[in-house]
């Protein structure tokens, strides 16, 4: 029986298995919509700005290990888009982005609502298409998913022109997809492992650093496992929090220009690196220069090849699934009998503890004012450290990294290669869906959550019980934060002047909002809200102004030249 | 150093874009870009002709390769390889000039392949190096029009690149 494009792509997301499809209705998506609407499984959250409808994808994937799907209109829904695409290339985050396109005839013509999309979101996906014939269609379909999905993950655009969804072919979905053009490697080279083993056991300043590249490839119980074995320490990116248990001693936090004194110090100092599904990038090493400055020998696993020896080079490259890698690591060093030398061991650890002993998150415990590591060292606390915990871009990005102590992966939700205000929000819109009964906070500031507000209608819509916890500064602070630094206490536009008032403007969506001033409201706030399992509650916290993220590695500088409190 | 990469890649719309795309993306250097169907139809032969250190040019192969239409790649700079450069040059070509001017294109090894009573064009192959330096032979000021295609590469004996 012949199908038309429209119903190819429902029934190809049914094939799929995907269960919710974020996005917003327009002119060239109008088929895929009615078919959409009859049929009921494949379930549509219709969100209120298709940046939303990304993030959202976005954060179900990161919260899963599956693919995120979002369905936008061709034109501005595209244009809309890209941010949240973007978002997810610079993180890996496997996403499908259906977007309409105007009838191919009308495609080049300047149309209502035309753009190219394959142009425009070319540089910030790992593929795209555009369909132009129905026939293509599912397979097309297929490609994305698999592209998506496997290899280091990334987005897939698939742009489809309104008449191909109405045009009509036979419908076959095929099974699996063998692509000569695209391999992605699985193993790593047995003995490049066995020399990671030589080098690892010799090591007297060992140091295992990771990132996101162990949450995606579902490698965290490996990861455990091979820190133990070795009794090293393990410091993890941003991206990769949750991937070693955070309250485990051998973990020193995370790394990086806001990382913990000890793990900068690790890092800077270690005579043997191993890496594992991280990038070197310019936030965690600071300035490369600097870093090279130590002599070390660097061990670095990951799956994209040109992720090695990019920013670094690298002594031992491992080319592979990091989980699988990290087996083959485990096995050969169970089997192998060279054992690190405990004494070096030791002493290491010594220093590592005497750098702890800095205690370099410490913050003023007794301000009448709210600080906000407070409310994150409370909401790790009321939630039990087992929420799914989303966050925009800023300082308090930083103080959710920095105090929420994540012990598993996938729990840590946010926007770290890109850096995109507005993420949090939608995308704990796709955590909540993803996990119903779940715990979901989203921590944000007064600035980001206004990128994405609008989405408090979404969450209304689907009943979605997020609890916002904004720490609320009236500043941009981590602009204002670089203003003090580096340029002179001049707050050049990073006064938030003017704000809603949120707990009214939650309220007015239907949801509950609740104002916290005093620092001794903080813990009951959290618990009250906490113990609405049905409702959003939208906590506003006013916080000390004045505060900042320490440590700090500034711009340019080394990981060892932080800026302490 | 200057290094010719050559890539066999799906002949596919867009293929070409992205190629370009990630050299501006990632602020690479194209000295020259050729790209053409090869006997296979589903197949294109696309040459590069870049400069950068050792490093970039990990970073360049490893980046074209992360591309899903690059099918294989190889660096001809990495071993023996031929290159060659068609170039189209219109001289003017009056008075005594006219003389000297057939016997550069004959010294080059050269081809006149239009004539008028004012001009010559002239068709010569070989290595980008070559054709510089016939250019630099003649006289500046009589070059009207230079037409280069960019380099194509092959490797030298049983060096091949195909699927």
């Amino acid at each position: 029986m012949e199908l038309t494009g429209a119903e190819i792509t429902v029934r190809c997301l049914q094939e799929e298995g995907v269960e919710h499809v974020f996005g917003y209705p327009g002119g060239a998506v109008l088929f895929i919509y009615d078919e959409l609407f009859k049929q009921d499984k494949v379930k549509h959250i219709l969100v209120r700005h298709e940046q939303g409808a990304v993030h959202a994808a976005d954060g179900y994937a990161r919260s899963t290990d599956k693919v995120g799907v979002a369905l936008v209109t061709s034109g501005p829904g595209v244009t809309n888009a890209v941010t949240g695409i973007a978002t997810a290339y610079m993180d890996s985050i496997p996403l499908v982005v259906i977007t309409g396109q105007v009838p191919t005839h009308a495609i080049g013509q300047d149309a209502f609502q035309e753009c190219d999309a394959v142009g425009i979101t070319r540089p910030c996906v790992k593929h795209n298409f555009l369909v132009k014939d129905v026939k293509d269609l599912a397979v097309t379909i297929k490609k994305a998913f698999y592209i998506a999905a496997t290899g280091r993950p990334g987005p897939v655009v698939v742009d489809i022109p309104k008449d191909v969804t109405a045009a009509k072919t036979e419908f076959h979905y095929p099974e699996t997809i063998a692509m000569r053009s695209y391999n992605p490697v699985i193993k790593g080279h047995a003995g490049q492992i066995k020399k990671a083993i030589q080098l690892l056991t010799k090591a007297k300043r060992p140091m295992i650093y990771t990132g996101g590249g162990v949450v995606l490839g579902g490698a965290a119980d490996e990861l455990a496992q091979l820190v133990r074995a070795l009794g090293f320490p393990c410091t993890n990116t941003l991206m990769g929090l949750g991937a070693y248990p955070a309250t485990d001693r051998q973990f020193l936090g995370m790394l990086g220009m806001h990382g913990t004194y000890e793990a900068n110090m690790a890092m800077q100092h270690c005579d043997v690196l191993l890496a594992i599904g991280a990038r070197f990038d310019d936030r965690v090493i600071g300035n490369p220069r600097h870093f090279f400055s130590e002599e070390r020998t660097i061990i670095h696993v990951d799956i994209d090849p040109s992720s090695i020896s990019k920013r670094v080079k690298v002594d031992i490259p491992i080319v592979g699934n990091v989980r699988e890698v990290l087996r083959e690591l485990i096995k050969q060093l169970e089997a192998s009998k060279e054992r690190s030398d405990p004494e070096a061991l030791k002493t290491w650890w010594t220093q590592i503890e005497l750098w702890r002993s800095r205690e370099c998150l410490k913050y003023d415990r007794s301000s009448t004012l709210i600080k906000p590591q407070y409310v994150i060292e409370k909401l790790w606390e009321v939630t039990s450290g087992d929420a799914f915990v989303t966050s925009d871009v800023g300082q308090h990005q930083m103080w959710a990294a920095q105090f929420y102590k994540f012990q598993k992966p996938r729990r840590w939700i946010n926007s770290g290669g890109l850096g995109t205000m507005g993420f949090g929000m939608p995308a704990a819109m796709g955590v909540q869906l993803a996990h119903p009964n779940a715990t979901v906070a989203c921590v944000t500031g007064e600035a980001s959550i206004q990128m994405c507000i609008q989405e408090l209608s979404t969450c209304k819509q689907y009943r979605l019980p997020i609890k916002v916890v904004n720490l609320n500064n009236k500043y941009m602070g981590m602009v204002r934060q670089w203003q003090e630094f580096f340029h002179g206490n001049r707050y050049a536009e990073s006064y938030m002047d003017a704000l809603p008032d949120f707990s009214k403007l939650a309220e007015s969506y239907g949801h509950i909002g609740v104002k916290v001033e005093k620092p001794e409201d903080v813990e009951p706030a959290l618990r009250e809200a906490f113990a609405r399992k049905d409702d959003l509650v939208f906590m506003d916290f006013v916080t000390d102004q004045t505060e900042n993220v320490f440590p700090m590695v500034p711009g340019g500088k080394g990981l060892s030249e932080m800026i302490l409190v | 150093m200057k290094h010719i990469i050559s890539v066999l890649l799906e002949n596919e719309a867009g293929a070409l874009s992205r190629v370009a795309g990630l050299f501006s993306a990632r602020g690479y250097n194209i000295e020259s870009l050729t790209v053409a169907p090869t006997e296979d139809a589903t197949l294109s032969r696309m040459t590069i002709v870049t400069v950068g250190s050792d490093e970039v040019i990990e970073q360049i192969t490893k980046q074209l390769n992360k591309l899903i239409e690059v099918v294989k790649l190889v660096d001809l700079s990495d071993g023996d390889h031929i290159e060659r450069e068609l170039m189209l040059v219109k001289v003017r070509a009056v008075g005594k000039d006219r003389e000297e001017m057939k016997r550069m294109a004959d010294i080059f090894r050269g081809r006149i392949i239009d004539v008028t009573d004012k001009d010559y064009t002239i068709e010569l192959t070989g290595t980008g190096a070559k054709l510089d330096a016939f250019l630099k032979a003649i006289d500046r000021g009589a070059i009207l029009e230079t037409v280069r295609t960019g380099a194509s590469g092959i490797g030298r004996g049983d060096r091949v690149l195909r699927v």
